[in-house]
């Protein structure tokens, strides 16, 4: 029998109107997938996000850190939930892991220890005149695409299938560890068997690669990165997983936390320059994308769109497999078609940006 | 390949493989002197060392080391123990290590 374990860890995830707090980070690491996410969902699958305008950082990385206190962290979260209230939206959705574990782990704090909720009230209205309006539902943004994998199934323009072979993409899934391994009831499959991305993948046509080192920590850990001096234990791990994923030879990874999608990713440049080890097919890098990155490809979107020009290793490879249209020469030029500088060459990408721009220029 | 001076190389795994070492010597030393096997590493030989005073010697660390097949440089770490036998007044378990600083080195002089 097949094992479904993830069966066990169910949530209630929200069907339609959404308050969408954004990560602090993402959009300089993955650009076009917050935006992605919201045309995904207001525009493939006619759902209401609010995209706030006003909400800020959860303070997530400064309360890791030990630089932000735990009432201020509070204040700021309790703030958060008071924008939604005042926008007449009750379900929260929060698009970086990290938030997400944040937000899970207060609330599990208020209802645990009832006297921090009237103290965190007291000085959110002492310091803004807000009241606190705790959300009904609470969700990461890949349980909303998980929600509404099947939908987006059905409105597929392509599946992640290998057109050249027929058979599907092996996709090595990463899920952040604050995901559900801080609370596991708050995850799809708790933190055994987290089946966010899994599901996505198997719906999409893809198939998960499971390998030894599949629950291990990107290395990211705030602290292990933060500091220069500790970086080297941050780099050891993505090595560890990269070197475990690699003998499985996966076409592409995919992340669902902002933080381990750049580490998977721009690790890969770091350990090439270091030792010059790379772990991808033809002695190039193994791309890495997140779960709205993968959505839409999978509903046709425009790869320079979804801002996957902004990736360290090069998704060109991938992009064929899947048999995606994609303009070449289009890939550095802005919104505006003005060109934005290209990275120079590493060993993790496979060049084919140089043999266009440097002609072009 | 370039050279890029990043400011941090990558940290090699100090993770112990029980399976992958060689536990004879350490099987040895436990079955001259079983009561080690009763120590609860507090600390309190390393707390009470005249040498790990005066010096990095941390004979917690060593015998610790010496138990999970970790031998590497254990021996000349030993020879920095002046045979005092503080160590063995302060063990709340009892256990003769004094006897066992020697019974390290007896085993271990050859590695």
């Amino acid at each position: 029998m097949k094992r479904a374990s993830w069966q066990e860890y169910q949530k209630d995830i929200a069907d339609d109107k959404y308050y969408y707090a954004r990560s602090c980070i993402r959009q300089n690491f993955f650009p076009g997938s917050e935006r992605a996410f919201l045309d995904i969902l207001r525009g493939d699958l006619g759902r209401d996000v609010m995209d706030d305008p006003i909400h800020t950082s959860c303070t997530g990385i400064g309360y890791h850190s030990d630089v932000v206190p735990l009432e201020t962290i509070m204040t700021v979260v309790a703030r958060q939930f008071a924008l939604m209230g005042e926008a007449g939206y009750e379900n929260f959705i929060s698009s970086c892991i990290t938030s997400f574990g944040i937000y899970t782990e207060i609330l599990s704090t208020w209802e645990e220890f009832p006297e921090t909720e009237e103290r965190t009230r007291e000085y959110l209205y002492k310091a803004t005149g807000r009241e606190l309006v705790k959300p009904r539902s609470l969700a990461h943004t890949s349980d909303i695409v998980f929600h509404f994998r099947d939908e987006i199934a059905r409105k597929a323009k392509r599946k992640l299938v290998n057109v050249y072979t027929g058979r599907p993409l092996r996709v090595v899934e990463h899920i952040g560890c604050h995901y559900a391994k801080i609370f596991p009831k708050s995850g799809i499959g708790g933190s055994e068997f987290p089946y966010v991305l899994a599901g996505m993948i198997e719906s999409w046509g893809g198939e998960v690669v499971d390998y030894p080192e599949r629950r291990h920590c990107c290395g990211f850990g705030f602290r292990n990165y933060l500091v220069q001096a500790n970086r080297g234990y941050s780099i050891a791990n993505s090595q560890k997983k990269l070197e475990s994923m690699s003998p499985y030879k996966p076409d592409f990874i995919v992340g669902n936390c902002p933080g381990c999608s750049m580490f998977l990713d721009r690790w890969q440049y770091a350990i090439a320059e270091m030792e010059g080890t790379t772990y991808g097919a033809d002695g190039q890098g193994i791309p890495v994308l997140t779960y709205e990155e993968m959505a839409g490809l999978v509903l046709g979107y425009d790869p320079w769109e979804l801002g996957m020009q902004m990736h360290q290793v090069d998704v060109e490879p991938l992009l064929d497999k899947m048999g995606v249209e994609y303009d070449p020469a289009a890939k550095y030029l802005g919104r505006d078609g003005r060109y934005i500088g290209k990275p120079e060459r590493a060993a993790v990408n496979n060049g084919c940006q140089r043999a266009i721009y440097d002609i072009k220029l | 390949m370039r050279s890029i001076r990043f400011g941090y190389g990558i940290s090699k795994p100090r993770a112990i493989d029980i399976d992958s070492n060689d536990l004879r010597k350490s099987n040895e030393i436990l079955r001259e002197m079983p009561e080690l096997q009763t120590c609860i590493g507090c600390g309190s030989c390393t707390a009470s060392c005249t040498a790990g005073n005066l010096t990095q010697f941390n004979f917690r660390r060593v015998h610790t080391l010496v138990r999970r097949g970790e031998y590497m440089g254990a021996y000349e770490e030993m020879n920095k123990c002046m045979l005092c036998g503080k160590c063995r007044l302060v063990c709340p378990r009892g256990i003769n290590t004094r006897g066992l600083a020697m019974l390290i080195k007896r085993k271990l002089g050859d590695f």
